[in-house]
């Protein structure tokens, strides 16, 4: 079987030329990488990966196919949300025959369809030892021959991306008595299972929505793409709530806009966190876990204000991976304890949250 | 930091002459578990028959005892060298059968030595098919249905009970030797008759022929901090021994869901057992849908242990040496990339290939088709990009 050739071109004008797998188009974004062995339905789907293109440490993808597309509770039960949102992906080994009894068709003939373009064949440990060095690069996909041309790549950071991927209106998820309200920044399916699954209803909304004065029992700020200053309407509105003593939440995204809700300060990390193995430390207790991890940002600890605790902080570079008040239930995690992909270690973060509600 | 309570001098039981089953993996733990304890400033003696391994060596541990690993040479050695800690753990499953035995007949208790790591009690948890059995319930998780069975009258009871196929398996057994499945009551008997001859407690067990095997090498430390290290596949489905098995890591044909469900399971059962240490657990996985059956836990350093630090680049005895003499796992500095810690679980951007080495001439008129009972010899490691390469 003959393969089109395609390339990734990074700003440093560094060339990997492979074959194209998925969509035959061009693309670009800002490029960067996940080391998950596991999980790429799950890992394409998260919003917060819009923008960007993925490279993949593991070289094999593509084993086991992708699922088809069940719904529970009127969410998709595999992937974490409707669509790729992913640019484009980059692999060493694409394996174009799959094995897997829940699969319905393989990664190839999906990334087709969503008209995402992908590339094989190419060495993402060199492409990633660059990214390591250098910081996350913008780049493109040119799919044939590479013609001279400008490296004209707007870097998506400088938008407000949450915008871009969240609900446009809000949706009802009714299970229990209890609802509480989620901001939808880019939200992974996940965490509104892992609440239904405890029996508590859901009013997901717009990231901008004004939610300060929704009748609820709690507050949950969501995960999503981009730099979290962009979300400016957000941020204030959960300042607003913070008025009140509402239970708030904050998963990644939602734990750094609380932080610059409460005066705190966020700056970007050189390659950020993108693996199921991020190990971090809960303060103050002996007690360490394995988490899933996915942001380009982190909360500058030595800024948070006098009411606020440093939660966990990261086993390998000491960064934050949260933050709680010492006196309000407001509480953020910087890493997913939903997971999907991922270890459920920390999902004890959901209970207790469900705990803490009014 | 272990501020009270470390031992001072530590018995270590290596796991004896190579036979099949047991050979050169675990000559790679014991050292590590040297390595360790001499770290901490720790004295360590070190019983080991074996003259042509490097773990025997001089340079490694203080005092070295070339006796074969019997009760009553152990009992010697307590006696002259007065320990106060052993371990068990690192010597295979004939040093954890040894281990079992002097606990039973309370001689380390006579001599009041401590064991460093899982207890006695959990160690049987896992040997003894039927407390297994029980624990796995307790915990709310899926074993393999099966009987334990004392005779062959039993023994036919309890099959027909699951019905045929079904899988034999002897307790206590080195490399699953004496086990097999059989499809019905002739070949159940003839397999009895020669199992009852060296054991008194079989395991009648429903068959899982053909589902995936799937094991996972776990940590975990006092303080109930758990991880799961390496994920492995065998390529031979459930019937062939996992030594006779090409194995890859990390796992290949499973989805996030089942992956990290399993994940979960060993976790979960790793912490009812209460567990220090490392250990070892093994499912089938259904091959059509998302069922599985846990098959069982060594709680112990394994073949696989061994195959799993040397995939991952994570030293396994290492670290378990370590949360023996009681080490969060979080304290413990990883000597392989001296930046960070052991609670960690590796990432490979590569695939790792075990295949085994067999010498069936060396044995007369024996059956040289593969199944439950191991026959390999040695294996091979490979490590590479992509399948194809490493295969």
């Amino acid at each position: 079987m003959k393969h089109k050739k395609a390339s990734l071109i990074l700003e440093d004008g560094s060339v990997y030329a492979g074959y194209s797998f998925g969509y035959y188009g061009d693309s670009d974004g800002e490029v960067v990488f996940n080391t998950g062995m596991v999980g790429y339905p799950e890992t394409l789907t998260d919003p917060s990966y819009h923008g960007q293109i993925l490279v993949c440490t593991y070289p094999l993808i593509g084993n086991y196919g992708v699922p088809g597309k069940k719904v529970k509770d009127n969410v998709l039960v595999d992937f974490e949300s409707d669509k790729i949102q992913v640019k484009g992906m980059i692999v060493t080994d694409y394996s174009f025959d799959y094995s897997h009894w829940d699969a319905s068709q393989s990664l190839h003939e999906w990334m087709i369809e969503e008209k995402i373009p992908g590339i094989f064949g190419v060495d993402t440990r060199a492409i990633t030892r660059k990214l390591r060095e250098k910081g996350t690069m913008l780049g493109k996909i040119i799919c044939g021959e590479i013609h001279e041309e400008e490296f004209n790549v707007e870097d998506p950071n400088i938008r407000n991306l949450a915008s871009e991927v969240c609900t446009t209106i809000p949706k009802l998820y009714r299970k229990g008595d209890k609802k509480i309200i989620l901001v939808d920044c880019g939200v992974k399916n996940n965490i509104i299972r892992a609440f239904a699954e405890r029996n508590i209803s859901v009013l997901q909304v717009p990231q901008d929505y004004d939610f300060a004065k929704e009748n609820c029992s709690g507050i949950v700020i969501s995960n999503g793409p981009g730099d979290p200053k962009m979300c400016t309407q957000t941020i204030i509105n959960t300042k607003k709530a913070m008025l009140e003593n509402i239970p708030l939440l904050g998963i990644c995204l939602g734990s750094q806009i609380l932080a610059l809700a409460s005066g705190a300060d966020t700056f970007k990390l050189k390659y950020g966190h993108r693996s199921h193995n991020q190990p971090v430390n809960e303060m103050g207790t002996r007690r360490c876990y394995i988490t899933s991890q996915n942001h380009g940002y982190a909360i500058n600890s030595e800024t948070l204000s006098e009411d606020w605790r440093e939660w966990f902080v990261n086993g390998n570079d000491g960064t934050n991976e949260g933050i709680m008040h010492i006196s309000k239930p407001f509480f953020g995690t910087q890493f997913h304890p939903e997971a999907s992909p991922g270890p459920d270690d920390t999902e004890f973060i959901f209970d207790m949250f469900v705990r803490a509600l009014k | 930091m272990i501020k009270k309570g470390k031992p001072q001098k530590v018995l270590i039981l290596g796991s004896g002459a190579l036979q099949i089953g047991q050979a050169g993996e675990f000559d790679y733990s014991g050292s590590q578990a040297i390595k360790a304890l001499k770290e901490d400033g720790i004295k360590t003696v070190l019983i080991n028959p074996n003259i042509a391994t490097i773990q025997t060596s001089e340079h490694l541990a203080d005092q070295v005892y070339f006796l074969p690993i019997k009760k009553e040479f152990v009992e010697k050695v307590i006696i002259k060298e007065e320990p106060d800690a052993i371990l068990l753990g690192f010597g295979g499953q004939t040093a954890l059968n040894v281990g079992i035995e002097l606990y039973e007949e309370k001689i380390l208790e006579k001599y009041k030595v401590k064991v460093l790591g899982t207890s006695v009690e959990t160690i049987k948890d896992t040997e003894d098919r039927f407390l297994f059995s029980s624990r796995v319930e307790e915990a709310g998780l899926k074993c393999a249905l099966s009987r334990t069975v004392h005779n062959i009258e039993e023994a036919k009871i309890a099959a027909a009970e699951i019905k045929y196929p079904v899988m034999v398996r002897i307790a206590f057994a080195l490399g699953g030797l004496g086990s097999g499945i059989v499809s019905n009551e002739i070949e159940l008997v003839e397999k009895l008759q020669r199992a009852f001859a060296f054991t008194n407690q079989v395991l009648i067990e429903e068959s899982l022929y053909g589902w995936k095997e799937v094991e996972y090498e776990i940590v975990r430390d006092k303080y109930d901090n758990c991880i799961t290290v390496c994920s492995m596949e065998n390529l031979d489905p459930m019937g062939i021994h996992t030594g006779d098995s090409i194995v890859v890591a990390p796992v290949q044909t499973l989805s996030a869901k089942e992956n990290f469900k399993l994940r979960s399971i060993g976790i979960k059962l790793i912490r009812h057992l209460g567990v220090i240490g490392e250990c070892n657990i093994q499912y089938a996985l259904s091959p059509t849908s998302d069922d599985y059956r846990i098959i069982e836990v060594n709680a112990r350093l394994s073949r696989s242990s061994a195959l799993a630090s040397k995939a991952t680049g994570y030293p396994l005895a290492f670290v378990a040496t370590k949360l023996a003499i009681g080490y969060n796992l979080n304290e413990i500095e990883n000597i392989i990339t001296k930046e960070t810690s052991s609670c960690f679980e590796p990432a490979l951007d590569y695939v790792v290939l075990k295949f085994p080495r067999w010498d069936l001439q060396k044995f007369l008129k024996v059956n040289t088709e593969l199944g439950s009972e191991m026959k390999s010899v040695g294996e091979v490691m490979a490590i590479g990009r992509t399948f194809e390469e490493v295969l």
